[in-house]
């Protein structure tokens, strides 16, 4: 079995080395057929790779524990959902399930463009499959998935595993590291396309249209993957938080971040025919920060509570990147000509200048993090001293960014294109900004003297408000001339113009989840000592006690302490954080108990026993609007999946208008 | 031209005031890596430094008294005794033997920790857990 898995992995390898030479020789020699056939070698890989995977996972249902990658990821005790993610429960099984994926988009890639784009595919074609290489050179020769502790004739039983990580035997661990790498591997696409219509110097701007897509696409699952992780870690880890600025964290972050740019200058390009030099850079900036996270938690180089073991790999990523980053710069610098603007910045209260200034902080913010992540590396290389920054020096940084994010966000939209004047900006912003300073007055009555919060709801209603008027007048538009109800006019009005409307869902939802962080000005949290039937106090809430219960299970043994809720007095039911002991892996953990509501989310921990183990240690904590952020996601995701939903009418952009004789023939698409 | 100075001003004031919080930032929130030895060797010069010691929990050597619990850190034939008074319960992982961070100030010859990390000395990859954790996954 692992035989014919490992052959698998090594003839995906050897059909991914000949892809990008087939691909590339045929183009050079113009053999069309060549070309085909380098192509058709993706079906393959992905056909050999899937049952590489199959067999993996094959293995570790069935308990395989010959198998050293089985014998350390899984045991016999665990349920089956939880035996299948031990496919990326470690290094090997990650690293072939990033291979995996990506054969999986080129297969897609590949068949989509099968009669377009015949001059750049080649290409396309050849830097996926060079990726391919690195990582499959990495699974066949360095971190073999099919490695065996156990060989020869005759071994029957072969005992038991080692058993998933406890902390990762939880729901949104099964679906959260399949998205962030259809996230991550995604972004491979769009460096593709990029590089090729670099080389081919692709005139028009059908194939940005095509990276456009996909970016969005796979923005749409990095989104998805982060904020899985950020629930996971609000609902698993125990203390509350969603987000840590870990290392590992912030690497999911950057390329999220530069691929948020692009998105946005991406329609400067479209529509204008500037910052083409730009998107290039942040689209090969996306990939290589992608390239880069997978490098950060697999090498060790920064001390992460994510990180996995040390291991040589590193070099490999290193290698690796040097050779892509020159590449790309090289391409970029010779191709400087063909990247020319075509249109020049005119003043500096435009939309153009409210794209520039988006890109410039979110750049800034990519950096800050980028700097705070590596700041260990760094300093031990300039100073000698190993130095690490923590979690306030992000929040010092980013909160601000994100304010002014927030700003342009409500900006952007309203402002013209080209050149705007003072007056009117008066007009557009006058109902949003008095909205804005409406509720931030009417807070500060209400007694919230946090000036972060009382800015953030500020901003929140000012874009809110921006967005809703930028319906209503649409869907007012549209009533006047079709009658029907005003719901009716915004569904057609989204209809007409998904990109635009979807992009103001999605921002609505960013303002969702915004009001979520803001939240967390007003945690509040207390750890206590009970024994059973006594209570204590937090905030609003009186919590008592109740009888400890124990109990076991073959994948673990467990202690519930049932804690009686009341709330001014009301009795809101009873909260039952357990504590479990993992017996294979003898590893504790905490299962905590939240009660969700919109307003605010009570959390309690049962953290564990006190030193003399007479009395349960409790942590319990009040969350103000956390759930805005879970609601705010799903928005996000609804209005990402309008922008991709196609526009009942094209849109005719003015630089794409074809007048006179050519008019006849020209075809003009979205 | 003039559009040229304009951008370039505002850009130069947003750059500029990132570039002020972030050296603030660094500056409030640097952590000094240090090892067992160049604890010991230090004296009182680095008193107000934050700074952030790893090594193995000397076996017995955990004991508790009220919020307070005190052990020894060895690393490489050097031991420092450290004394947690954070608020967080300590995490699960940490035990005899186990492999620990610590983050604090150095006082007298003790280490006065307010942070501790925690990772089990297993030989397979068990990933660590923290006083407040920010958790294992697999990216």
């Amino acid at each position: 079995m692992e035989n014919i898995g490992s052959l698998a992995i090594l003839l995906a390898f050897c059909f991914a080395v000949y892809s990008v030479l087939g691909s590339l020789a045929g183009k050079w020699a113009r053999r069309p057929f060549l070309i085909l056939s380098a192509e058709r070698a993706v079906y393959c890989i992905w056909a050999l790779l899937t049952t590489a995977a199959g067999i993996l996972v094959y293995s570790l249902i069935t308990g395989d524990f010959r198998l050293a990658y089985v014998a350390s990821h899984s045991n016999r005790a665990m349920p089956a959902v939880y035996k299948f993610t031990s496919w990326w429960g470690g290094q090997e099984g990650s690293l072939l399930l990033w291979a995996w994926v990506l054969s999986s988009y080129s297969m897609v890639v590949v068949y989509q463009n099968r009669r377009k784009f015949r001059d750049m595919m080649p290409y396309v074609t050849s830097v996926l499959m060079g990726t391919l290489t690195f990582f499959l050179i990495l699974i066949a020769f360095v971190a073999k998935p099919f490695n065996v502790i156990m060989a020869g004739k005759g071994i029957v039983d072969a005992g038991d595993g080692q058993g998933l990580n406890p902390l990762l035997q939880y729901w949104t661990m099964v679906i959260h590291p399949p998205m962030l790498y259809m996230g991550y591997v995604g972004f491979v696409v769009p460096f593709a396309f990029a590089m090729a219509s670099l080389i081919t110097r692709q005139p028009g701007e059908e194939w940005i249209r095509t990276t456009r897509r996909w970016t969005l696409v796979t923005w749409m699952f990095q989104t998805t993957g982060v904020l899985l992780g950020a629930g996971w870690a609000y609902a698993v880890l125990g203390w509350g938080g969603y987000w840590a600025w870990d290392p590992v964290e912030n690497a999911s972050l950057l390329p999220w971040i530069t691929a948020t740019a692009f998105l946005h200058s991406v329609m400067m390009q479209e529509k204008k025919g500037m910052m083409k030099v730009w998107n290039m850079v942040l689209v090969s900036a996306t990939f290589f920060l992608c390239i880069f996270g997978t490098f950060l938690t697999r090498s060790g180089i920064v001390q992460s509570v994510h990180a996995f073991a040390q291991s040589s790999i590193g070099t490999y990523f290193v290698g690796f990147l040097a050779i892509g980053i020159s590449g790309t710069v090289f391409l970029i610098l010779s191709r400087l000509d063909f990247l020319k603007s075509e249109a020049q910045l005119e003043s500096v209260l435009s939309r153009e200048s409210s794209f520039l200034f988006n890109n410039l902080v979110l750049l800034a913010s990519c950096f800050a993090v980028l700097w705070g992540t590596l700041f260990p590396v760094i300093s031990e290389k300039l100073t000698g001293e190993k130095i690490s920054v923590d979690a306030p020096f992000f929040n010092r940084i980013e909160v601000p960014i994100a304010m002014f994010l927030m700003l342009l966000t409500g900006v952007g939209p309203l402002i013209a294109w080209r050149r705007s004047s003072f007056e009117s900006l008066k007009r557009s912003f006058m109902w949003p900004l008095a909205g804005g300073a409406f509720v931030a007055a009417g807070l500060a009555i209400f007694g919230v003297h946090n000036i972060y919060a009382l800015i953030s709801f500020m901003l929140c209603t000012f874009v809110t408000v921006t967005v809703a008027i930028e319906f209503f007048k649409g869907a007012g538009a549209i009533q006047t001339k079709d009658g029907g109800s005003l719901i009716g006019a915004m569904v057609a009005l989204t209809h007409r113009n998904t990109r635009r409307y979807g992009g103001y869902l999605v921002h609505m939802g960013v303002v969702l989840m915004f009001v979520g962080f803001t939240g967390n000005a007003f945690n509040q949290n207390t750890t206590v000592e009970v024994a059973p039937d006594e209570s204590f106090q937090l905030g609003r809430y009186e919590l008592r006690a109740g009888a400890l219960e124990s109990g076991q299970n073959d994948n673990y043994t467990w202690r519930r302490l049932p804690i009686h809720a009341s709330k001014d007095g009301q009795s809101i039911g009873t909260l039952v954080p357990e504590n479990r002991l993992y017996i294979a892996e003898r590893q504790p953990m905490s299962e905590v108990e939240i009660r969700r509501r919109l307003n605010e989310d009570l959390y309690v921990n049962f953290a564990g026993m006190s030193a003399d183990g007479q009395k349960a240690v409790i942590q319990a904590y009040v969350f103000p609007l956390v759930s805005w952020i879970w609601i705010g996601y799903w928005v996000v995701l609804f209005g990402t999946i309008i922008c991709l939903t196609p526009s009942k009418t094209r849109l005719i952009f003015p630089r794409t208008e074809v007048v006179g004789m050519a008019e006849k023939h020209a075809r003009v698409e979205d | 031209m003039n559009n040229y100075w304009k951008f370039g001003l505002l850009m130069a004031a947003i750059v500029g005031t990132l570039a002020w919080l972030a050296i603030g930032g660094i500056v409030q929130t640097s952590t000094y890596y240090k090892t067992v030895k160049e604890l010991n060797a230090m004296s009182d010069q680095g008193k107000e430094m934050r700074l952030r010691v790893g090594g193995d929990i000397a076996p017995n050597s955990i004991s508790r008294d009220g919020r307070l619990v005190r052990f020894t850190l060895v690393q490489d034939d050097a031991r420092i005794n450290v004394v947690y008074d954070g608020i967080d319960p300590l995490p699960d992982t940490f035990k005899d033997g186990a492999l620990a961070l610590a983050d604090g100030k150095l006082q007298n010859g003790t280490f006065h920790a307010n942070k501790i990390q925690a990772k089990c000395a297993s030989k397979y990859e068990q990933k660590p857990t923290t006083a407040k954790p920010v958790g294992a996954h697999t990216t």
